[in-house]
């Protein structure tokens, strides 16, 4: 088997509150090789974005990241230097936000944007810099490419920025793509085309990416893999099929039951809920972080939790397959 | 639950409603007008749910404003129970039409107890006293699913999908007949959106209301609307009820919102919606069709000439495709 | 329902802290807010019982007794501040003093905070044309160099603590109209605002019930600063012989007054001037740490 690009050990993260350590991400691992796609799914406060932000070491210096192992293609990023990472980030990884707004700078040209990062990295003139730029947003959809370089980020719309935003994550070529909820402040047309864009892209260029997003539709449709997780673990992971197909951990299967499926669930019917809210995290975090909420929670899920599954898919909890047969019985 | 007998006396009716603002484009430029609801007709009859569904600009919040009384149209008239809003006293619509809002962390008041935020209609018509406000407010939490203990805490002490359920007791306290949800769980994660989505069916259920459901998520849509009016730059280019719209789109633009929706499904990969990609600026809308520049099946026709609504048996659509005319014109041409 | 149950959800949230008990830790971990808050106290309560504090009759002259110096400068515990070249006690002029500087700060900032809201808030509220008018006034106003209108008015008008005030008010208030009018702007578009008006609130019940708690902030920001203003725009007008007349005892004329004197009795500038700096201060100590303590909450 190749070796994965991208190789995360109990990665954990801690941030001092008022009140103590707030434990936002408790021990997760996962393995992600090259022209592969990772989703991290998970609802607001899950630690999904704290995790996209330590592996590209953008993470504030009052949070404390540690891991056991955060391998990108043989560099050790837990020992990286700023020096290092800032060499690695934009050249070899790169990463898309949420509101493209935010993230382009507005007193600056398109142009000079996108050039910028590939400048800094490569030893290319400007000229040749301009051609990429040119090349890319056309190759992300943009039409007029060469005289988009000259206007500002306000002129476009929000689904022309957030191509820009991906054409300038392209601009180094770089291994990995992080993309942090890419789709969400976009129409559903919009998302459709972008996450089109993405997943052709990272096709074709053999790119891996971790896409963020907290709605199991982008995830279904552009995974590989699939990383659930829930006030900071990482409960469930493993190959988007089988995760969709046969959920294991009880709060993957009751995110699947939320959301209303044309043509499954009877219009006007109840949709399942999941009971209750996310516990705390600070402080002392033990046992099952779902348990407060898990219908089969019991004594033992205060303890330690196995981790069990087959092959890729794996997934904690107490009970065998999560109590799945058990819902399966009664469906 | 989605069939409903089409005689029934509309509770509220639009009718050729349009709304233009002037938009003035830098200091010294001259205004120019943007028409955000362009002659838009739709009629709720009374325990019906209409999604209304568009994209960002469309002028669906537009269309929610003047419904609410908050922005008076430019052209054509809304009636309630067949009177003309314009005509009643503010109040006497607020007692039948309340709102509730997408964002639950903006529609709260940070510096009001949940018991000032609910009580605050009954307080504004003065109804009752102090006592009986609490009653009330004690009831209608309670319907809603938060404890009474809930009256004396801050919105921001409370989570999303709470601060939700207060605006919900908000807009009920006063036993409205129709609600205007404004993309009501778009800012609520999925685990606590289908509650509030079980929450708002129950209540209609429950007290007979009326939902004008406005939404981009056509999934929310379809699970919770008996008819769904599509609009795409302040034009409602296709209405149908819940199981024609879904099941047999019309309108290319309602077909490429469905083909957008991305279903849990994997393996079925992202579709390819052929639209072009920007969404015009509305301010300078596209010749005839306003839909044609994105449209995968326009014609030189739709270019030049705005297709009129063509009724059918499942509703209205605004499209060349199924107007006999234009049909004839294109065979004429070929 | 008086019984709290652990593992009642909704509990385990609803446990923060109200805005309020938010408010007042916020308010007692600042240090600079309580010292400022401190020293203003000190000084209000001096104003206010300036009767009972003085030592003497503040205008009462003793020819006699003229330039005695402070007792740290060798004078005598009668008058521990020395007295001036009319020899008046200048702690109890001192005293004095500060009525007529706290009353010029907070009338002056009180009339300019009524105006400048007023129209800082009908601008953000209404927009259009009511905003190009109020717009048009401040820049009307921003262009006057207030210093230069203060002294014609008070040159045409002669000076006394009732023209400096009304000056001074009437000057001010473009910040207030400024910050207010920014604040309602972007308060204006929360939907709470909307969600009033759905219900059928009057227009002043959603101006001043609901969107006012949520602008009050900055107006105690801007009071504080105002207030400063004000107080050092009376001492230099005083100064210059064109505020409060003598012998009211004022800050800025026993500035004045002791200026001839200054090389050879430099303690007759330096202590009214060093009250007036502290009670500046002080202002400022406070309005900066109102800032501080009141924004977060804006901000989430």
């Amino acid at each position: 088997m190749e070796k994965p690009l991208l190789s995360v050990r109990n990665l954990t993260i801690d941030i001092p509150v008022g009140g103590g350590t707030l434990h936002a991400v408790r021990g997760i691992d996962f393995d992600l090789n090259r022209g592969e796609t990772l989703c991290i799914v998970g609802e607001s406060g899950s630690g999904k974005s704290l995790t996209s932000l330590a592996v590209m070491g953008l993470l504030s210096k009052t949070i404390r990241r540690t891991a056991d192992r955060m391998d990108f293609d043989g560099t050790d990023l837990t020992r990286a230097t700023p020096r290092t990472m800032r060499a690695l980030r934009g050249a070899r990884m790169a990463m898309i936000f949420q509101e493209p707004m935010t993230s382009l700078n507005p007193a600056y040209t398109i142009g000079d944007q996108l050039t910028e990062a590939l400048l800094l990295h490569k030893p290319v003139g400007r000229e040749a810099a301009r051609a990429r730029a040119i090349e890319l947003l056309e190759k992300v959809g943009i039409t007029a490419a060469e005289s988009r370089l000259s206007q500002y980020p306000h002129q476009l719309s929000g689904g022309l920025r957030q191509r820009v935003m991906i054409a300038m994550a392209l601009m180094c070529e770089p291994e990995l793509i992080i993309a942090d909820e890419p789709t969400t402040a976009l129409d559903v047309t919009i998302q459709a085309q972008i996450l089109r864009l993405l997943y052709d892209l990272g096709r074709e260029m053999n790119m891996a990416m971790i896409l963020i997003t907290h709605d199991l539709g982008v995830v279904a449709r552009v995974a590989d893999k699939v990383a659930v997780m829930y006030a900071g673990e990482l409960v469930e992971t493993g190959p988007a099929a089988e995760v969709f197909n046969m959920p294991s951990h009880p709060y993957t299967r009751g995110l699947l039951r939320c959301i209303p499926l044309p043509g499954k669930t009877e219009r006007g019917s109840k949709l399942g809920t999941i009971p209750g809210i996310v516990p705390s995290l600070v402080g002392d975090v033990q046992g099952c972080a779902f348990r407060t909420r898990c219908s089969y929670a019991e004594a033992a899920c205060h303890g330690d939790i196995p981790r069990q599954g087959s092959g890729g898919h794996a997934f904690r909890c107490i009970h065998e397959d999560g109590n799945r047969h058990f819902e399966e019985a009664i469906a | 639950m989605t069939g409903h007998p089409p005689k029934k006396p509309p509770i509220l009716e639009l009718r050729n409603v349009g709304k233009t603002y002037q938009v003035k484009q830098g200091l010294f430029g001259k205004a120019r007008p943007l028409t955000a609801v362009n002659d838009v007709s739709l009629s709720l009859s009374r325990g019906e749910v209409l999604g209304l569904v568009g994209e960002s600009g469309c002028g669906k919040s537009t269309l929610a404003k003047i419904l609410l009384g908050l922005e008076a149209p430019t052209t054509g008239q809304v009636l309630v129970d067949g009177q003309e809003i314009g005509d009643q006293d503010r109040l006497s619509l607020a007692r039948r039409i309340q709102p509730i809002f997408q964002d639950p962390y903006s529609s709260l008041n940070p510096r009001k107890s949940i018991f000032d935020i609910v009580s605050l209609p009954l307080r504004v018509h003065g109804i009752g006293d102090r006592t009986q406000w609490e009653k009330q407010v004690r009831e209608i939490l309670d319907i809603v699913g938060l404890p009474a203990r809930v009256m004396n805490t801050y919105p921001s002490q409370m989570s999303g999908g709470q601060r939700q359920r207060v605006a919900i007791a908000r807009a009920l306290i006063m036993k409205p007949e129709i609600v205007i949800c404004d993309e009501p769980t778009s800012a609520l994660d999925v685990s606590v959106q289908s509650q509030i989505l079980n929450l708002l069916g129950e209540l209609r259920r429950e007290f007979g209301l009326t939902y004008l459901f406005i939404s981009h998520d056509l999934a929310v849509v379809e699970h919770l609307a008996s008819r769904v009016a599509v609009m795409y730059l302040g034009r409602i280019v296709e209405e149908a009820d819940v199981a024609g719209l879904f099941d047999h789109a019309r309108h290319p633009y309602t077909q490429a919102l469905l083909q957008s929706v991305l279903t849990p499904e994997p393996g079925l990969g992202v579709p390819d919606t052929q639209l072009g990609m920007a969404y015009p600026n509305p301010i300078d809308p596209p010749s005839g069709c306003r839909f044609h520049p994105r449209c995968p099946l326009a014609t030189d026709h739709c270019k030049s000439h705005a297709p009129r609504p063509i009724r059918t048996e499942q509703g209205l659509v605004e499209c060349h495709l199924y107007d006999p005319e234009s049909q004839m014109y294109k065979n004429e041409a070929a | 329902m008086a019984h709290t149950n652990i593992n009642d959800p909704l509990l385990q949230e609803i446990t923060g802290p109200t805005p309020g008990q938010m408010l007042r830790r916020r308010i007692l971990g600042h240090q600079g807010l309580l010292i400022g808050a401190v020293v203003m106290a000190i000084l209000l309560i001096v104003a206010i019982f300036a009767p009972l504090l003085a030592p003497h009759d503040p205008y009462a002259q003793s020819l006699m007794h003229r330039m005695e110096p402070p007792v740290f400068l060798g004078g005598t515990w009668d008058h521990p501040l020395g007295t001036d070249h009319l020899g008046r006690d200048y702690l109890s002029r001192l005293i004095y003093g500060a009525r007529v500087s706290l009353m010029i700060g907070t009338i002056a900032a009180l009339i300019s905070g009524v105006i400048g809201t007023a129209m800082g808030v009908a601008a953000g509220y209404f927009g259009g044309r009511v905003d190009m008018v109020v717009t048009f006034l401040i820049n009307v106003r921003l262009a006057m160099p207030v210093v230069l209108v203060a002294l014609a008015v008070v040159a045409i008008m002669g000076g006394s603590l009732q023209v400096v005030i009304a000056v001074l008010g009437l000057l001010l208030w473009d910040r207030f109209a400024v910050v207010m009018r920014a604040s309602t702007l972007q308060v204006r578009r929360r939907e709470y605002v909307a969600a009033a008006q759905a219900i059928g609130a009057s227009t002043p019940r959603v101006i001043l019930s609901e969107m006012m708690p949520n602008i009050a902030n900055n107006l105690i920001v801007v009071v504080t600063l105002e207030m400063a203003h004000a107080i050092l725009l009376e001492a230099a007008l005083s100064f210059l012989g064109l505020g409060v007349q003598p012998p009211t005892p004022s800050w800025g004329l026993m500035v004045s007054e002791g200026k001839n004197m200054m090389l050879f009795e430099p303690w007759l500038v330096l202590i009214p001037g060093a009250v007036l700096f502290l009670l500046v201060l002080a202002i400022n100590l406070m309005g900066d740490g109102l800032r501080d303590v009141t924004a977060p909450e804006n901000r989430s």
